[in-house]
């Protein structure tokens, strides 16, 4: 490139030329999507942030219901409803990272067909402040286990609780990893989107939520469950938080590589479509 | 100094719809390209773009070897018909989307203002879009603070600016929008029609404020709109696209006159073969003859001179259950914009044909012609009772128009001295 230009437009980068430093440059961009993320989901609906609340209310007293009173699954020994919010902490944020992201290209064909700026600004804005909703939700779920504390309950967190940010961070990058190719993928084809749909709500199935791992006897089917990467995010959280549920290092550390390498992936893949996707979506 | 250098720029797209299709060619040309390494084989083929023919191949051509520079400081206007390329060329530009084959090389921050106002929230207040817009157009957060009151006070929203922008007005977030683009501080700025919005007085300041960025702040704009007037008041330097393909470069007066001057060329086809027109073609416009009270055909009008339009028709497929509801004739300036249009509804005329006749004339007589001198366009619209067009087509005639005694005082009007005359009095009144 000519030193004295400034701005060169070609029809084909090298894969891996992500421009990271561009990205930092649009830091404030980021910032704001964030914002705006958060101060427009509520608006005009009279309860306002009490909706945070309610919804994993909902879906706990829905699982109680269901999964504890009718199908009467166990959860170790533990009230139900702090077993069942655990379990809605980790995985309705990975699902809303993962449903907002795969949607990135479609929703926002607006904007990007108006105007370019770092198309992966939008997927890690609401990343990001999809991480409000889940401390809002975390202040719930410590509201809940002090309450069952004080009752007597035999719960008891241990030093393992302090993972909770580098799990936050594995379910983060997993939904982000996942949500970005999907959404490079189906900016021509949507016939993915229909079938991804499917995946994610069987994919709650197969990972821990609404049962422990530990009622899991069949060993192929564990082994399969354990190479789902969030198995063993949640089965930690349990763990730390619980005190039931199973822990290993090397559990973790495999999910931890996966998303590591899914990141990876996403990130080349979708750098390379959001050059001319507007010419296909 | 050049700021831009485009260097055989192409873009190609596919017609169409997704589909297996587009999937075979896809998997081929992944075949050819990382198997194979071959290049990509759909590349060589594709049809210009000229959308009103039927073409051969799925591809065609919305660029083909764009190749210039521009100069820093200078406001290039882009022009040409619609589907000529011209939109396509911005895009290439502000990065949405990608040349098919060459490169772009600029020097300095390109902002581009495809749209106004882009990515405004409907539910956050003024001030918030402020900031959300800007960020978007590349500025940041300090920037836009520094740039504030400018902004607020140039699109004289200030009183609204704690409102969500859902209450604004149309035009009010159209101001917004446009100070806000008007406050950035690119070296490069691309604009596309942006001005077709808003109201008289504010087009005017926001084309003031277009000069100001250009000539005092010596930034390079790139400007696209059909309105000539504008771009010959804003551009030094012109581009005319057609079909994808640069036609002409040069001084903006001389490739807008070569540009209207195409128009003209357009009409010197018999006006029954032309295939530019809309319609269902029942009845079709066969000519147009320009002749004196008398009746005698004449080449130039004479300004407060009678004279008549005469239309002439022809009956493709006319059935009596067809009735004749609308005949329009329009007078546009030498810059395409409409100066005076006549219709038989206007004047109560009801217009029937009968299916038997093959030709028929309407004659539109202008007892004393009010147009100044210089030369006018000329289009025609004809539709049924129900709405339906018949035929409808651009570009029909060229009136010449002549200096002429209008006044009956032996003075006359010369080019420039606006479109129109008329009679009026001048009296002292004390």
């Amino acid at each position: 490139m000519d030193e004295k230009y400034s701005t060169l437009i070609e029809p084909k980068t090298s894969l891996l030329s992500v421009d990271f430093k561009e990205i930092w440059r649009y830091r404030d961009l980021f910032s704001m999507f964030v914002k705006r993320d958060i101060i427009t989901q509520y608006k005009q609906t009279i309860l306002g942030p009490a909706w945070f609340f309610i919804q994993p209310l909902l879906t706990m007293v829905m699982y109680m219901i269901v999964f504890g009173g009718i199908a009467g699954i166990s959860t170790d020994g533990l009230p139900q409803a702090l077993f069942y919010l655990a379990g809605i902490l980790c995985w309705q944020y990975f699902a809303d990272c993962l449903n907002k992201t795969s949607s990135t290209f479609t929703t926002n064909q607006n904007i990007f067909g108006k105007v370019y700026f770092p198309r992966l600004i939008v997927p890690l804005a609401t990343v990001s402040s999809n991480l409000v909703r889940l401390f809002i939700q975390l202040f719930l779920f410590v509201v809940v286990y002090v309450y069952y504390l004080v009752a007597g309950v035999d719960v008891a967190p241990n030093w393992y609780v302090l993972l909770f940010p580098v799990l936050v961070l594995m379910l983060a990058g997993l939904a982000l990893g996942f949500g970005i190719i999907i959404s490079s993928m189906t900016t021509k084809y949507r016939d993915l989107t229909i079938l991804f749909t499917f995946v994610v709500q069987l994919w709650m199935y197969a990972t821990p939520i609404i049962y422990p791992l530990s009622t899991i006897t069949n060993a192929t089917v564990r082994t399969v469950m354990l190479l789902n990467p969030i198995t063993s995010i949640v089965e930690t959280f349990k763990y730390g938080a619980l005190g039931i549920g199973s822990f290993s290092w090397g559990a973790l550390g495999y999910s931890f590589g996966f998303m590591v390498v899914l990141l990876a992936v996403g990130i080349v893949v979708f750098n390379k479509v959001q050059r001319s996707f507007m010419d296909t979506v | 100094m050049t700021a831009i250098e485009f260097n055989n720029i192409s873009k190609q797209y596919r017609l169409g719809l997704v589909s297996t299709r587009t999937l075979s060619h896809d998997l081929n040309r992944w075949w050819a390209m990382n198997i194979r390494g071959k290049e990509d084989p759909y590349l060589k083929i594709g049809d210009t773009n000229d959308r009103s023919t039927k073409g051969e191949s799925d591809y065609v051509w919305a660029l083909r070897d764009i190749d210039f520079k521009v100069e820093q400081g200078d406001v290039l206007g882009i022009i040409g018909k619609n589907g000529a390329g011209k939109s396509t060329l911005l895009k290439i530009l502000s990065k949405v989307t990608t040349p098919t084959t060459g490169t772009i090389k600029a020097r300095g921050r390109i902002a581009s203002l495809l749209e106004v106002g882009t990515g405004f929230h409907p539910e956050m207040t003024g001030r918030e879009n402020i900031y959300m817009n800007g960020a978007i157009m590349g500025m940041t957060k300090a920037e836009i603070s520094r740039k504030l009151d400018e902004i607020v006070d140039f699109s004289g929203c200030e009183r609204y600016l704690d409102t969500p922008v859902k209450r604004y007005s149309s035009g009010m977030t159209v101001r917004l929008g446009f100070a806000i683009a008007a406050h950035l501080d690119p070296e490069i700025l691309v604009v596309d029609e942006v001005l077709a919005v808003g109201d008289a007085e504010f087009q005017k300041k926001a084309i003031g404020k277009m000069q100001d960025v250009s000539r005092g702040e010596g930034r390079t704009v790139l400007f696209v709109s059909h309105n000539m007037a504008s771009m010959q008041q804003l551009c030094k330097t012109g581009i005319l696209l057609n079909n994808g393909q640069i036609e002409k470069t040069g001084n903006i007066g001389e490739v807008i006159s070569f540009y209207q001057h195409q128009a003209v060329l357009l009409q010197k086809d018999s006006i029954i073969e032309r295939r530019d027109r809309k319609g269902n073609g029942k009845l079709l416009l066969s000519g147009v003859v320009i002749r004196n009270q008398e009746g005698t055909p004449i080449d130039k009008i004479i300004s407060g001179n009678s004279f008549i339009i005469s239309i002439h028709l022809l009956n493709r497929d006319w059935t009596e259950f067809d009735q004749v509801a609308e005949m329009t004739v329009a007078i546009n300036d030498e810059y395409g914009d409409r100066s005076l249009v006549m219709n038989n509804v206007f004047k109560d005329y009801t217009i029937t044909f009968d299916e038997n006749t093959s030709k028929y004339r309407v004659d539109f007589l202008i007892e004393k012609c009010p147009l100044n001198v210089g030369e006018y366009g000329m289009a025609f619209y004809l539709s049924d009772k129900f709405g339906n067009v018949i035929d409808w087509i651009d570009n029909i005639h060229t009136l010449e128009v002549e200096a002429g005694d209008f006044y009956n005082t032996g003075k006359v009007h010369r080019k420039g001295l606006g479109h129109f005359l008329v009679d009026y009095d001048v009296h002292v009144v004390r």
